[in-house]
């Protein structure tokens, strides 16, 4: 499985509030969400966003409140892969729980820039950035959080009798 | 080797012998907790899972806590949502408007979370209960809704700060200035995955209020969890509130920590977080060396300090003062219980005669959700546990961390203060 798209980047902690802001918390709809995407941190977001593109980060990505609206409007607005030093555990989580892919990897995360266009492969934890010809190794998930994403998230998990 | 005090009661949940940190474990809930805002999204997924009902009424709790009374027709139906789950599925802990108050104040008061509990709540600030000897932790809806169907969730063993709290605070020193001083000391991913333990002879000189209100915002800090031993004065308030026997456990001797950080509660100083990073801390002295801070609207309440000890503290700095002109106060008792208390004691009469508005229980501003929203520029001096972006309002407008004396003194006087400035 791979993604490939254009990079949004952004800085440290980038927290939930500004991912989703809680005044469109009166709605739970993923296309809803989508439309607020980012709003208070950058406002063209949702505007120049198109699907596969890839949000890169500094560190603890996702922090603060424990909203689930924010890897789902991340995930509808059509992001296939979020990159970051690290995240907040929550939004980490909540990435795995409903099928957001992410990946975290200090390096790219420093070097990547905005306007980048990158390609990830899911399988080798592998990140190429086409734009700048480099290449980095994201940390791979443990064999556990695997079976999760392997079943599509925890619901199906849990449906295919946890296997 | 010795286990931390989080890994003995995951290790226990989990039915293993030890567990060291790193280790995924799949543990047995003791409590499973959602409000307005994440439980819809949680039983929408619970409805897609093939199970039938939850894994135990009484083991559920829903406290809609975020927009009621329903701020608008989409809250309604939010409420709505959570409601009919509840009755359908026949929950014993369903908290309505006017039984209900803020979440985490409101779970202790009831005795429904007990040390040695393994708890997850789809709100970040679940940690809250470690104050009481508990694990519990913040999740997401989905997380929120496998708990229900299954009473498990996996979890990956923390290892843990250490934090020896030695001293005494001065008069109107809390244990708010404790955590803005900790989290400005760590940062805010500075307990990132890990547990904070707190010991050490201070504790004894916190008090439950305290406790609750530095658990609360381990997660400002990035922590997983925050946890207090169990000592005299847990126990004590445990005899008034719990519901249920509980187990206390203790960290091992020769547990191994992360780091280990001294605390001496003596030499804290108000201490208030500014924009936007909760670790963005300043003593009050540093402030007024800075010059003054001009502020537009207070607001004490919140999961994080809008419990009795907070309203007695407020109400006693205003106390035949008046709210500067030009600055808007509002007080949130957090439960029902808090406010017939407040109103008993006549602390509310106190707000009302200064001028200022009180509410009924809500979390409704600390999010920017309704009952006290920012405009533009705006500044706010807020008990309450983030200073986001936009957090409270619009992206442009400001919230300055504290301690209800430093949220009242600063609305007497119209810019930050602490009560040494009255």
């Amino acid at each position: 499985m791979n993604a490939k798209g254009t990079v949004f980047k952004y800085g440290d902690n980038v927290d939930t509030d500004v991912i989703i802001p809680a005044r469109y918390l009166n709605s739970s709809d993923p296309a809803e969400l989508a439309t607020h995407c980012m709003e208070d941190i950058d406002k063209e977001f949702v505007r120049k966003v198109k699907k596969g593109d890839i949000i890169v980060a500094n560190k603890n990505f996702g922090c603060g409140s424990s909203r689930e609206h924010a890897p789902i409007a991340i995930k509808a607005a059509g992001v296939s892969c979020v990159i970051a030093e690290t995240f907040a555990r929550i939004f980490y989580r909540n990435a795995i729980n409903i099928g957001l892919p992410i990946i975290e990897c200090a390096e790219a995360a420093k070097e990547i820039a905005d306007g980048d266009e990158v390609e990830i492969n899911f399988d080798t934890g592998v990140i190429t950035d086409i734009t700048r010809g480099t290449t980095y190794t994201g940390q791979a998930f443990p064999a556990f959080m695997q079976k999760i994403i392997a079943n599509e998230g925890l619901v199906n998990w849990i449906n295919n009798g946890r296997p | 080797m010795g286990m931390t005090m989080t890994q003995k009661i995951l290790a226990h949940a989990a039915g293993l012998p030890e567990v060291k940190a790193g280790q995924l474990i799949m543990a047995d809930l003791d409590l499973v907790l959602g409000n307005d805002i994440t439980s819809p999204v949680a039983i929408h997924e619970l409805e897609k899972m093939k199970v039938e009902g939850v894994f135990d009424k009484d083991k559920i709790a829903l406290v809609p806590d975020h927009f009621v009374p329903n701020k608008d027709i989409k809250s309604a139906e939010h409420c709505k949502c959570v409601r009919e789950f509840a009755r359908r599925n026949e929950i014993t802990n369903y908290f309505e408007v006017g039984q209900m108050g803020i979440e985490h104040a409101l779970l202790p008061e009831k005795g429904l979370t007990v040390p040695g509990d393994v708890i997850i709540g789809a709100d970040s600030h679940t940690c809250t209960y470690g104050a009481l000897g508990a694990f519990s932790t913040g999740v997401g809806s989905t997380d929120m809704a496998a708990g229900m169907a299954t009473g498990q969730a996996w979890f990956k063993v923390p290892s843990a700060i250490r934090f020896n709290i030695i001293g005494k605070p001065a008069k109107h020193v809390t244990g708010k200035d404790l955590i803005l001083h900790i989290i400005g000391k760590i940062g805010v991913d500075g307990a990132l995955y890990r547990s904070m333990e707190f010991t050490g002879e201070g504790i004894r000189n916190l008090t439950m209020d305290d406790r609750f209100t530095i658990a609360n915002m381990a997660i400002e800090a990035g922590g997983k969890n925050g946890i207090f031993p169990v000592d005299d004065l847990t126990r004590e308030y445990l005899k008034e509130h719990a519901t249920r026997p509980y187990t206390v456990y203790e960290a091992d001797p020769d547990a191994e920590y992360d780091e280990e950080i001294t605390i001496d509660l003596s030499e804290l100083r108000p201490t208030i977080a500014f924009p936007h990073l909760p670790e963005n801390t300043h003593t009050i002295d540093e402030i007024h060396a800075q010059g003054d801070i001009a502020i537009d609207q207070v607001v004490i309440g919140s999961c994080t300090n809008g419990r009795i000890q907070d309203i007695r503290e407020a109400a006693q700095i205003l106390k035949g003062r008046k709210v500067a002109k030009g600055v808007r106060l509002i007080v949130i008792p957090a439960t029902q219980s808090v406010y017939l208390q407040a109103m008993e004691e006549g602390l509310l009469r106190t707000f009302i005669e200064a001028g200022g508005v009180v509410s009924t229980p809500t979390c409704g501003p600390c999010l920017g959700g309704y009952m006290g929203v920012l405009a533009q520029g705006e500044r706010c001096v807020s008990t309450t546990n983030r200073n986001f972006v936009g957090r409270m309002g619009h992206v442009e407008s400001e919230i300055y961390l504290a301690s209800p004396a430093v949220a009242a003194a600063s609305a007497v006087t119209g810019q930050i203060s602490c009560p040494e400035d009255l």
